[in-house]
């Protein structure tokens, strides 16, 4: 009399339970629908087909090497005013300031987070781990175009990157890391 | 399954031999031992993170560090909110449950009492298990009961584990505990016993158990991750590995929030019990109160990010999560608006059960009030995170589910001892707890508006006054509630004897069996017209 | 009898408002217009809230005091109307929509996403603030300025205790100041309440904020997201000037920094005598790392490592330095190399080499510091 109610009882804990874990691929398509906390998709976009003439967007970028990481990464120009669909490359220089071979990962961040949907990067060093030898010193290109769908209430957007050492997750990896997909990586799968 | 149940009419235990000492209590299905023995329990925790708080109120008490060390002090209020949520408030609402939930339909006992057995015995280890972090080299869990990620994964210590399995344990017992409320309810009423006849007591704790089993799967989730995180390289909420540390938060409220309301929707089943008793009047709105609880449990899965205004959200998600949040205050006024019709044009009488359920009524609305107000974003991003919030949840939580356990303590202790309590004592403990808990949560509104943020040690000069307040009233009601277990250990030990009716204007099942009820009861279930 | 009443009338009115207005027991009105909307929303609030209070309360205490058994009263059989439920859930909603309009307007007046005249990075880490003026080079950490010996009681607490730091954030008035957070460590929460600003500073995220002061002035918050030992020890402070003083300033930081650099630089050359360092040592050890390492260098065993006797500061120079450098990924070991200054760390390093029992000997010039900091892959093990 109560085997098939409990059965029922204990399938529901352990759908709620495989629910807690299906929140997490849900909260990374929740957050690329919404823009939730500004998180970037890593996908790498097409060129837009139009160009608005009539509007310009500032857009700023900071990097922030996470504490410990040995990176130093800073973009030429700290502000650049651009038009909706246009294409836009900035420079960034890179150097590793540890005396050992890093791996770079950079995570990036859009704020106002709704923004994040809008910024569509075509080349990033942000998509691949970036080995770096000891001492060396890089530059990196970052290709973008803001959507021409930007909500007009937005002037003025800022790309973060946060460097991260991930050296010790990457070892396996590292050497190949530039041409491959990161396995470490949760998001870049999609 | 009721064969599980030895069906013998007679007050005496046949079923495992004579019921003596230690093996009694340890391999017992019986439902009103394992209710005693979480309402025991219930207290014997409430009792130690009552010591915790004294801690924090007493180094709060002045400032300056004085007592103890910042390290410790994160220590005390996180073990403090884990025992109270997870080790007092909880247990104690499971020990009513299975106390009263078989005597209150007519059943002879919960549906499944083995298992019954088990989620009460896993309890004390898990609690015992972080306790005993509390000593370890490094302490307990220093990241607050709401376990933030990454304080609680790459910050924390290594001792993270055994909080970890605590929180596990407490999880699978509340789950078992649940399982059975709802088995029971569905499978064991009296024929007769249909499902608008329900006591409330009994309609709440139905929702409460779907309500845990919703969501404490979700908590075993975080704290899992968590542990991933922390010990095999995982990164759920490590943003280099591609992780979002705000997701945690998401994760974890998506069970904080229903987790309130299953701390707060039984109290009202008890409340929703004793008013009507006490004013000799019909609940007033019996369809209604069982469709606001349904509906506030509804509500309780679309509003967790409301604890997380300031973690930057989009505008749209900001608007939603504050008008759901709104939306709340609608059934939780039903509830309040028929209390208090229950008591119009009743005739009242004030004996202790009715006082606490009173201070209820007032003080859990207040507690309703500050959370609407903490409900509006724009107010809320200068609340968030300050003792306004402290005061808010401490409204509801105390003087809202606390006071309703004791409400409940009151009520049914002679049926369950056979003996009246000492009137005049618990009266004492009532008015002395009513006075200094708001002396003690009171003034918690104004430095948290006036500023001082949460879970700090040490405060600037202009707090100072209004802590050695609350400091003081946090010393009278600890105080006090050595007073309740007095009574309560009393009112066991002996006093004048209960009838079985003990409260002339009571209504339900258990009210017909006699006081103190007999160990096996409705084992033929009773006739409901 | 109308004297009476009115009386009674002018308190209730004037009670809530004239006891609670920017008092010590309220909310701050604040200087920005938003903090001023966001006190009036919740005085509205907190007003409504008072006047449903009052009306149940009175109505329950109304019964309590005339339907009580002692007066011999029976007791009614009524036991619901359709009617009255439906008016007492259909009042609140009208009430709550009433709250939800001037809630949205504010909510939508603060997520203002036009352009800011000026971009402040606001960046936390245990327990620390570092502010970037971004676009300006001008950067630097703002740390707690109270002393161990004033929580400690040994001294008498000053005005602002807890709430002082070493080095303020200046911000104009008048201007768009738009605040972009992120942390270095763990959460943290960025909280002026005179501003109405308060926003999570999240690891690997950016987050963003903004205000308009219109009044000049010191004012003063603290961190609100709990963030570790010393999350109690966080404070913010804010200093509004004119735009006029505001620009003077900022130069005044350009050059200072300039001169920094070149201080530095002629430190290279020098040999300092041993006591300057341990001296210089024993004042940054205490402001910089005595919160988690203990003044006593012992730490807190199992959560920071002690310093006397450890492997680290009696084991190779060049490694303590490093570690200083650059801190210790995955712990709460910060990177100090631009927190701090050649000459800072060759003290601090010294210093710990020569105390509590380590008797190394070991006197570290900045140079070495900053052969460390200059160390290319010829040098890499």
């Amino acid at each position: 009399m109560h085997s098939a109610l409990l059965k029922k009882l204990i399938i529901a804990c352990l759908a709620m339970f495989a629910f807690a874990f299906a929140l997490v691929p849900l909260y990374d398509v929740f957050c690329q629908v919404t823009g939730l906390n500004g998180k970037p998709s890593l996908e790498v976009a097409k060129a837009s087909s139009r160009v608005d003439e009539n509007r310009l967007v500032d857009v700023s970028f900071t990097t922030h090497a996470q504490q410990g990481a040995p990176f130093d990464v800073s973009a030429e120009q700290f502000k650049v005013t651009v038009k909706p669909g246009e294409v836009t490359k900035v420079a960034f220089s890179a150097a590793n300031l540890s005396q050992q071979a890093r791996v770079m990962q950079a995570i990036p961040s859009v704020s106002p987070g709704i923004a994040s949907k809008y910024l569509h990067k075509m080349a990033c060093f942000c998509f691949n781990q970036q080995p770096m030898k000891a001492g060396e010193k890089q530059d990196f290109e970052l290709m973008f175009y803001v959507d021409t769908a930007l909500p007009s209430e937005i002037e003025e957007l800022t790309l973060s990157y946060t460097l991260f050492d991930i050296t010790e997750q990457s070892q396996q990896v590292a050497l190949e890391a530039s041409q491959d997909e990161p396995t470490s990586m949760e998001t870049s799968d999609e | 399954m009721s064969s599980i149940v030895n069906p013998h009419d007679h007050g005496h235990d046949d079923h495992h031999g004579a019921p003596s000492g230690f093996k009694r209590w340890l391999f017992t299905t019986n439902h009103k031992d394992i209710g005693s023995l979480y309402l025991i329990f219930a207290l014997a925790m409430f009792i130690i993170g009552g010591a915790m708080a004294m801690v924090i109120r007493a180094e709060l008490f002045q400032p300056g560090l004085q007592l103890v060390d910042p390290h410790f002090f994160n220590q005390m209020t996180t073990v403090h909110g884990l025992i109270m949520v997870f080790g007092a408030v909880m247990p104690a609402f499971t020990g009513l449950a299975n106390w009263m939930i078989p005597m209150m339909i007519g059943a002879p006992d919960m549906a499944l009492p083995r298992m019954n057995n088990w989620s009460f015995w896993i309890l004390p280890f898990a609690f015992a298990m972080l306790l005993f972090s509390l000593f370890m080299e490094g302490g307990g869990p220093a990241f607050g009961w709401t376990f933030y990620a990454p304080l609680s994964t790459t910050y924390s210590n290594d001792n993270t584990a055994l909080f970890v399995f605590a929180v596990h344990i407490m999880g699978i017992s509340s789950i078992m505990g649940a399982i059975n409320v709802v088995v029971t309810i569905v499978n064991l009423r009296a024929p007769g016993m249909t499902w608008m006849k329900l006591p409330l007591f009994v309609w709440t704790w139905l929702i409460t158990a779907f309500l845990l089993i919703a969501v404490m799967p979700v908590l075993a989730g975080a704290v899992t991750m968590v542990l991933t995180d922390k010990y095999f390289g995982t990164s759920f909420f490590d943003a280099a590995g591609g992780g979002d540390p705000v997701m945690f938060q998401h994760i974890f409220w998506f069970f904080g929030h229903p987790e309130v309301y299953i701390m707060i929707l039984p109290a009202f089943g008890v409340i929703s019990t004793i008013v009507p008793t006490f004013s000799h009047k019909k609940l007033f709105g019996y369809a209604s109160m069982v469709y606001a609880t349904a509906s506030i449990a509804l509500l309780s899965f679309v509003v967790w990010a409301h604890h997380m205004f300031t973690t930057g959200m989009p505008l749209a998600g900001e608007l939603f999560f504050m008008y759901a949040t709104m939306l709340i205050s609608v059934p939780t006024g039903v509830k309040v608006f028929n209390w208090v019709a229950t008591m119009w044009r009743g005739a009242i009488s004030f004996e202790v059960p009715m006082l606490f359920s009173i201070a209820f009524i007032v003080l859990f609305t207040l507690g309703g009030f500050s959370g609407l107000m903490l409900a509006i974003t724009p107010a809320d991003f200068q609340y968030h995170d300050t003792y306004f919030v402290v005061a808010h949840f401490h409204y509801v939580l105390v003087t809202g589910a606390v006071f309703s356990i004791m409400a409940a303590a009151y009520y049914w202790l002679p049926k369950w001892t056979g003996h009246m309590f000492n009137e005049t004592l618990a009266k004492w403990h009532f008015w002395l707890s009513l006075i200094s808990v708001n002396v003690l949560f009171f003034p918690m509104h104004f430095v948290g508006l006036a500023g001082m943020p949460r879970r700090i040690p040490d405060y600037a000069l202009q707090f100072a006054d209004f802590n050695a307040i609350i400091s003081i009233g946090g010393f009278a009601f600890g105080l006090s509630q050595l007073l309740f277990v007095y009574v309560v250990y009393r009112c066991v030990k002996g006093g004048d004897a209960a009838p079985a009716k003990v409260w002339d204007g009571a209504e339900g099942l258990e009210w017909e069996v006699p006081s103190p009820a007999p160990y096996h009861t409705f084992s033929t279930p009773p006739e409901i017209k | 009898m109308k004297a009476y009443r009115f009386a009674v009338g002018w308190l209730a009115a004037m009670l809530p408002t004239a006891a609670l207005s920017n008092s010590d027991y309220n909310m701050r009105q604040g200087v920005t217009d938003i903090s001023q909307q966001v006190y009036d929303l919740h005085m509205t609030i907190f007003l409504i809230c008072c006047a449903i209070g009052v009306v149940v309360f009175a109505i329950m205490f109304w019964a309590i005091i005339h339907h009580r058994k002692s007066k011999g009263v029976t007791p009614a059989q009524f036991h619901e109307s359709t009617k009255v439920e439906i008016l007492w859930t259909a009042i609140p909603f009208v009430i709550l929509i009433a709250m939800a309009v001037p809630a949205t307007k504010t909510l939508i007046a603060m997520e203002d996403t036009s352009k800011a005249d000026i971009t402040i990075k606001v960046t936390g880490s245990q327990w620390k603030w570092h502010y970037e003026y971004m676009g300006e080079g001008v950067d630097f950490y703002s740390v707690m300025s109270t002393s161990q010996d004033q929580i400690s009681d040994k001294e008498a607490k000053g005005e602002n205790y807890l709430l002082e730091v070493d080095k303020p954030l200046v911000i104009p008035t008048g201007k768009k100041v738009r605040f972009l957070m992120t942390s270095d460590d763990v959460i943290h929460s960025w909280w002026v309440p005179d501003f109405a600003v308060k926003k999570d500073a999240n690891p690997g995220f950016i987050n963003e904020a903004w205000t308009r002061v219109n009044d000049e002035g010191i004012y003063r918050g603290q961190c609100a997201e709990l963030c570790g030992k010393d999350h109690g020890f966080m404070p913010v402070v804010v200093e509004a000037k004119s735009p006029e003083d505001f620009d003077v300033w900022l130069a005044s930081q350009k050059s200072a920094k300039l001169e920094a650099e070149q201080a530095s630089a002629a430190l290279l050359d020098q040999t300092l005598p041993k006591d300057e360092l341990m001296a210089e040592g024993e004042t940054v050890y205490m402001a910089y790392c005595a919160a988690c390492h203990q003044p006593t260098g012992l730490g807190l065993p199992g959560v920071f490592p002690a310093m006397k006797g450890s492997p680290v500061v009696t084991g190779p120079i060049n490694d303590h330095i490093d570690i200083i450098l650059h801190g210790r990924p995955g712990t709460a070991m910060q990177a100090f190399a631009k927190q701090l200054s050649i000459k800072q760390i060759a003290g601090v390093v010294t210093f710990k080499r020569n105390t509590w029992g380590n008797d190394t000997g070991d006197v570290v010039q900045p140079s070495q510091v900053q052969a460390r900091l200059d160390a290319k892959q010829e040098e890499g093990k």
